[in-house]
């Protein structure tokens, strides 16, 4: 089977960060604060990439949707191996108000313009945890879903996709095309290294207005208050077995 | 130095100084052992030991690549899958890198 990979990345706090409530509560602090790309988005290129070099798809297309800024996301995809990246400008009271509805709209048609065979997104992103994307995206093509997938393997007559779900794992198969979402053990991404980025530099980077894909971004929710989780009560410690167990009777939980 | 294997020593040293931006006790500290590492080796003008050298370099970057991956990995575990801790042995990894350089 030959054909177009679409690979949505996006641009996120990196995860190692320290998040900051800004003081009004209307969002979280993020200028100046150091992003990267999704975990799981990066685990959504590796798979791409993997499957064109086993020669199972001819080409790979990052798409992010966001500021100027999301084209370094696309650069680090592009030097993991990506071949070409689609840049959807999207800022400012835009850009705060975009959630997985808009995107999967952006999404869905993109795919339709670029003709692709198979769009892998990761399952969510660390920021809003909305898990919502890949799913919305599956709905309004009316494709077949494989969500939260450890494994994927390319068959004549489908997608067999391996999914990590409460009770265990479940194998499905589902024809192309077809919508992907990466869970954590599906692979391990390779890190962008310095020669390829410089490589990656000669590849393009198309920019493309959300207007010219026909897409409304209006969102239908509203931020109302973001707060911070109550802080960890602070353990206390005990000398003797007898002492935990007194306190515990106090506490009232024996 | 005029050696045939300056570029490849040059790339190398360039390569492991990006990767070694995001080293856990900071960019700076990584830096600063690795010109060490490099300088101590500077008059070092056999053919094979220069090879040797590279490959341990090399080495050390793809030690580092790990460091990274089991890093975000192991965070990412920890905070989307319930009763996860870290295995036994982790921080000698960690370790690991740093006596290599």
């Amino acid at each position: 089977m030959s054909g177009r990979v679409l690979v949505g990345v996006k641009r996120v706090i990196d995860y190692a960060v320290k998040i900051r409530v800004k003081p009004d509560h209307s969002g979280v602090v993020t200028d100046g604060v150091k992003h990267s790309m999704n975990p799981f988005c990066e685990i959504a290129v590796e798979e791409a990439v993997k499957l064109k070099e086993k020669k199972l798809m001819k080409e790979v297309v990052v798409v992010s949707c966001g500021p100027q800024q999301s084209q370094e996301t696309i650069r680090t995809a592009l030097a993991m191996g990506a071949d070409r990246g689609i840049h959807v400008e999207v800022s400012g009271k835009d850009y705060e108000t975009l959630g997985p509805l808009q995107v999967s709209k952006i999404l869905a048609a993109l795919a339709k313009k670029e003709d692709a065979q198979l769009i892998i997104l990761g399952k969510q992103a660390i920021d809003d945890d909305c898990n919502q994307t890949g799913q919305m995206t599956a709905a309004l093509l009316d494709w077949p879903q494989g969500t939260f997938a450890s494994e994927v393997s390319l068959e004549k007559d489908g997608i067999k996709v391996v999914r990590e779900i409460d009770g265990g794992l479940e194998t499905i198969k589902i024809s192309t095309p077809a919508v992907l979402t990466a869970d954590l053990r599906l692979n391990t991404p390779r890190y962008a290294t310095l020669p390829n980025i410089m490589k990656a530099k000669k590849k393009k980077i198309a920019n493309v207005k959300p207007a010219d894909l026909g897409v409304d971004l209006t969102s239908r929710l509203e931020v109302l208050r973001v707060d911070e989780p109550p802080q960890r009560q602070a353990g206390m410690k005990v000398e003797t077995v007898d002492d935990l167990v007194s306190k515990l009777k106090d506490a009232g939980k024996v | 130095m005029a050696n045939p294997l300056r570029g490849e020593v040059v790339r190398l040293y360039k390569n492991l100084l990006y990767l070694g931006r995001e080293y856990p006790k900071g960019g700076d500290y990584f830096r600063d052992r690795l010109r060490t590492a490099f300088s101590k080796n500077k008059s070092v003008q056999d053919q094979e030991q220069i090879k040797a050298l590279i490959a341990r370099g090399e080495f050390v970057g793809r030690e580092l690549e790990a460091l990274y991956f089991l890093r975000k990995y192991r965070a990412m575990k920890k905070r989307y899958y319930e009763e996860w801790c870290y295995p036994v042995g982790w921080r000698a990894k960690k370790k690991r890198t740093e006596v290599l350089l």
